[in-house]
């Protein structure tokens, strides 16, 4: 199980918690489990997240290989200019 | 209406053209000569991408009109180098990096030529003041400035 | 992917990279020669013009064409009608405000366009069409825009995080942070409480845009445009109009500036309708005006800030609300203000909130660390004014509180190694920081941090049979980058750095390049620049080894030339690059490498910035005297670019500190759409602008580079504020600090 940090407007998806655990190896996983788990979050996934894990940013690559011990932050989605 | 003819010499070579009374300079060296290194960024003489010389003069080719060219010596960009010689302003714009996108840089560097041509040892202020009515978003003019007094400096040694 | 497993960390030492050899296309930026989007012209060409709204918000009755359509000259004109129905929300808001629906948003507005032979008939024609328009309620200001009776642009577009009973025009509510606030403020021996605002300025880039467009009844079009995305442009355009993404194929002209403006499109979809329409290629080129009118400036912001400080200057907590207004449609850069906000520092109790809110305005466009300056703007100020009023050191404070590795950020992740302690101690060593002020004169210094990122990104690097190297790459060169790209494919294969060309390709000639933005060329097209040339090393040391009759793992690739990796694979004279491009007809075929990467794990930055200002007290005209940037390069590949990259940012953060404003009127309508009025800074307005390179590798990137294009941006608004109110005696808390603003705050002693 990966420990998962959700952001504040989130919270209302998943029981006001802002850790929650999901059942992933990689990224496309964690956000499948993420929108399986706590449908509520789905919209935000929709509109894009970013991901932290082990403090580098990721916006795309599914096959992201994440560790139970990895620290996951969900993350508005990146814009730049 | 019918159009004007013009007779007018551009970067030294004789030119003739047909305009419409409403057509700028500026419309007439990008539109109907091909002459594009003078930039619109605004059409109201306030960037100065399209800076010009008419008789030596600096002016902005947006506010004058392509009729009033006749019978005057009008210097763009096009005319600066010589052959394959680049004119030393040029060639310090490159060495400074005072360019990033290079929008602003044809009206920069007849400017600053121009500037030169009066005052061949500006201080940087009197550099500052001149190029004020040319715009640059990228550079914040350091690398700009830089230039021009780098130039300055090897082409009083030269002369 | 992630690239951790091609990182090496440890020193290196380049022969090329952080050397400063002259830009490639240097001649044909000072000749006039090189061309951008309005240079370029095609035969039977069209001029097309758009017709804009003059009301801020208005329903569109019915638009009457046919009199412009009647008009000698004119052979297309197109509306909102003659594009269908879209499902993507986000593309439909693209289209929307290319050219409007059911209802105008702003004034400036697109509504209607007309392809002619000339400028002269195009302009005639627009005064021919009749639009029926009825004019309704509007609302410019953020503030005003989230009041409950606010006239609200949309309905039902709010999404679920906005609380009920919310002003229709909040389209988002985003929070971010840890910790508990209300505990942490009660650790503090100072707890302050302000409101700071920042007006909308526009990126002000001197190209207006411009585009060229031919499009078939086949479904085959030709697009020429400045922009920094050609593949986003190609894509959005292909969406709009129903076409294949392959068979449109986007050449993108020389840029003149972007700053994160030309990272969508305005006339690219127009062009090609009306292309199509008239059966002639189409040029259109925006006025002055009209980039002002209906381009996207940044979001203006109006931001509460709650920061508690110790005694010794330890922040206990810091909350921020921030309101962004992002002009008509949804997306202000609000999450990246929230998310960035208190990014430099370390702190147990922290949280933002943040409003997205629509207003009639022009749909915001990303503009250099999108939502950033103004947020750093809030805090810097508020953290500055806590240091001083408990007569600390403003740097020593912020040295106190400096997020470092193993930091939890504001934003939640852990902070890797990171560049801010250098760069606020190598300020507080600089002689800058110890010089002598003067009357009226004051000193201010702020940090600022930026994400970056990295994306999709395909490159092609080919040896043609002299043993020169040509690299195609298809991201927009904004500012130096062919030059960069040059450096790195000739570091990697030990070639001089002039036998490398580097060209932009166009959409036909290369996979998907996300837009030149988020500080990502140098960083994600060098990483595949670099990973194309090793796929070239690779294929030329496999040559090598056929040619010596040996195992290609006994051959290695060293100073240019393949050689025998050690005794055992024999004693072979080492093979130049050129050497075996020579041969490569007899060993193989043609010589390429090339790389395909969605370039994830890009480094976060940070700068400290520092400022002299002189006050004059008679007129409230700000002087700025000297400026320093300090920031992390991670690896400066031409440090002359690097520089230049501080110094633009530092001077468009000091004109949004002074200078730049939005100003509407009371009707809604823009009243400075001119450089006149919107007065960005000149030379005369400032010193020079001094750089220090900090560089702390980024372990993502073969060479360490991070990206610097946006960080720059995000300290001056603050440190200038900062440095006027220690000049001034006043806290300033409002942008721009104009002289009028400026003098009436010194005369009534507060802003």
């Amino acid at each position: 199980m990966v420990k998962v940090q959700i952001f504040g407007s989130l919270k209302a998806a998943t029981d006001d918690k802002s850790e929650v655990e999901i059942d992933a190896s990689t990224l496309r996983e964690l956000l499948d489990g993420l929108a399986d788990r706590y449908p509520g979050i789905r919209p935000q996934l929709d509109r894009g997240v970013s991901v932290a894990i082990d403090g580098r940013i990721y916006n795309d690559s599914w096959f992201t290989p994440i560790k139970d011990d990895s620290e996951v932050v969900l993350l508005a989605r990146l814009k730049g200019g | 209406m019918s159009k004007i003819h013009v007779t007018t010499t551009i970067n030294g070579d004789p030119v003739e053209y047909l305009c419409d009374a409403e057509d700028t300079l500026l419309d007439v060296l990008r539109d109907h000569l091909g002459l594009t290194g003078s930039k619109e960024g605004c059409g109201t003489g306030d960037c100065g991408a399209c800076s010009v010389t008419v008789d030596g003069r600096l002016v902005c080719a947006c506010l004058m009109l392509g009729a009033e060219a006749a019978g005057h010596e009008i210097g763009t960009i096009e005319g600066m180098a010589k052959g394959d010689q680049l004119h030393p302003l040029q060639q310090k714009f490159i060495e400074h990096a005072a360019l990033q996108c290079g929008i602003c840089t044809p009206g920069i560097l007849v400017a600053a030529k121009s500037l030169l041509d009066h005052n061949p040892d500006p201080s940087e202020e009197e550099t500052r003041y001149w190029l004020a009515g040319n715009l640059c978003r990228c550079t914040g003019y350091d690398k700009i400035i830089r230039a021009v007094l780098d130039a300055a400096k090897d082409m009083r040694e030269a002369s | 992917m992630a690239l951790d497993s091609k990182t090496d960390t440890k020193p290196q030492t380049f022969k090329v990279i952080g050397t400063r050899p002259l830009r490639p296309d240097g001649i044909d930026k000072v000749t006039g020669r090189a061309r951008f989007g309005a240079d370029m012209s095609a035969p039977g060409m069209l001029v097309g013009l758009v017709l804009r709204s003059p009301h801020a918000h208005a329903r569109i009755r019915s638009i009457d064409t046919s009199a412009a359509e009647a008009l000698t000259g004119v052979h297309a004109v197109v509306t909102r009608a003659d594009f269908g129905p879209l499902r993507d929300e986000g593309t439909a808001d693209v289209l929307d405000n290319c050219m409007a629906g059911d209802k105008a948003l702003y004034d400036g507005h697109a509504v209607a366009a007309v392809a002619a032979t000339s400028g002269k008939v195009a302009r005639q024609a627009l005064k021919l069409i009749k639009v029926d328009y009825q004019p309704l309620p509007h609302v410019t200001d953020v503030d005003a825009a989230m009041a409950p009776d606010a006239p609200a642009l949309h309905e039902g577009r709010a999404d679920e995080t906005v609380p009920a009973g919310m002003s229709g025009n909040v389209m988002a509510r985003h929070e971010f942070g840890h910790g508990d606030i209300d505990a942490g403020l009660s650790q503090a021996d100072r707890v302050l409480e302000r409101t700071y605002r920042t007006e909308a300025t526009h990126q002000g880039y001197i190209e207006p845009h411009a585009c060229l467009a031919t499009m078939n009844s086949d479904g085959q079009a030709d697009l020429w445009c400045c922009t920094q995305g050609h593949y986003m442009v190609r894509n959005t355009c292909a969406a709009i109009l129903g076409l294949e993404q392959g068979q449109l194929r986007v050449t993108a002209s020389e840029i003149g500036g972007g700053f994160g403006g030309k990272t969508t499109v305005f006339l690219e979809p127009v062009a090609l309708k009306l292309s199509q329409k008239s059966g002639r290629p189409v040029k259109m080129v925006m006025s002055r005006a009209e980039v002002l009118r209906a381009t996207g400036p940044t979001a203006s912001s109006s931001i509460d800030v709650r920061i508690g400080m110790t005694r010794d200057g330890r922040i206990t907590a810091g909350f921020a609300e921030l309101r962004y207004q992002g002009g008509a449609y949804p997306g202000s850069p609000v999450d990246m203000g929230s998310m960035s906000a208190f990014a430099p520092y370390d702190l147990e109790n922290v949280r933002t909130v943040g409003f997205d809110v629509v207003t009639n305005r022009p749909k915001q466009a990303a503009y250099r660390a999108p939502g950033a300056p103004m947020a750093a703007f809030a805090v810097e100020s508020a953290i500055d004014e806590l240091a001083r009023g408990f007569g600390l050191d403003p740097l020593e404070v912020r040295l106190k509180n400096a997020a470092r590795e193993g930091t939890r950020a504001s934003y939640g992740p852990t902070y890797p190694a990171i560049g801010l302690e250098a760069t606020l101690r190598t300020a507080k060593d600089h002689p800058h920081w110890s010089a002598p002020l003067g009357p009226n004169q004051g000193r201010g210094v702020a940090c600022g941090f930026w994400f970056n990122f990295g994306g999709d990104t395909c490159v092609s690097l080919n040896i043609t049979p002299d043993g020169t190297v040509t690299l195609s790459e298809g991201n927009p060169d904004i500012g130096g980058s062919r030059a960069s790209m040059s450096m790195m494919a000739a570091e990697e294969l030990g070639i001089p750095y002039d036998r490398v060309r580097t060209v932009i390709a166009d959409t036909g000639s290369l996979g998907q390049n996300e837009v030149t933005d988020g500080s990502r060329v140098t960083f994600a097209v060098g990483l595949a620049t670099i990973e194309a040339a090793r796929a070239a090393k690779r294929e030329m040391c496999k040559r090598a080894a056929q040619v010596w009759g040996i195992d290609e793992d006994a051959v290695i690739w060293e100073d240019g030339a393949a050689r025998p990796a050690g005794p055992n694979a024999g004693q072979h004279p080492p093979m130049s690059l050129a050497e075996i491009a020579a041969i490569a007809s007899n060993t193989g075929g043609p010589i390429a490498g090339h790389f395909e990467v969605n370039a994830e794990g890009a480094g976060v930055s940070f700068a400290t910035h520092m400022v002299d200002t002189e006050v004059d007290p008679d007129t409230g005209a700000v002087k700025i005297l000297r400026y320093t940037v300090f920031q992390d390069a991670g690896k400066a590949v031409h440090p002359s670019y690097v520089e230049g990259q501080f110094q633009g940012g530092a001077v468009q953060g000091i004109g949004w500190a002074l200078n730049e404003a939005y100003i509407y009127g009371e009707d809604g309508i823009l009243q400075n759409p001119g450089f006149l009025d919107y007065r960005i800074p000149v030379a005369s307005d400032l010193p020079m602008i001094d750089t220090v390179i900090l560089e702390i590798p980024n372990p993502g990137h073969p060479y360490g580079v991070r990206g610097v294009g946006e960080t720059s941006i995000v300290p001056p608004l603050a440190a200038v504020a900062n440095s006027v109110s220690d000049a001034a005696g006043v806290r300033m808390t409002s942008l721009p600090m104009s002289p009028p603003k400026l003098l009436a705050a010194i005369q009534s002693g507060t802003s």
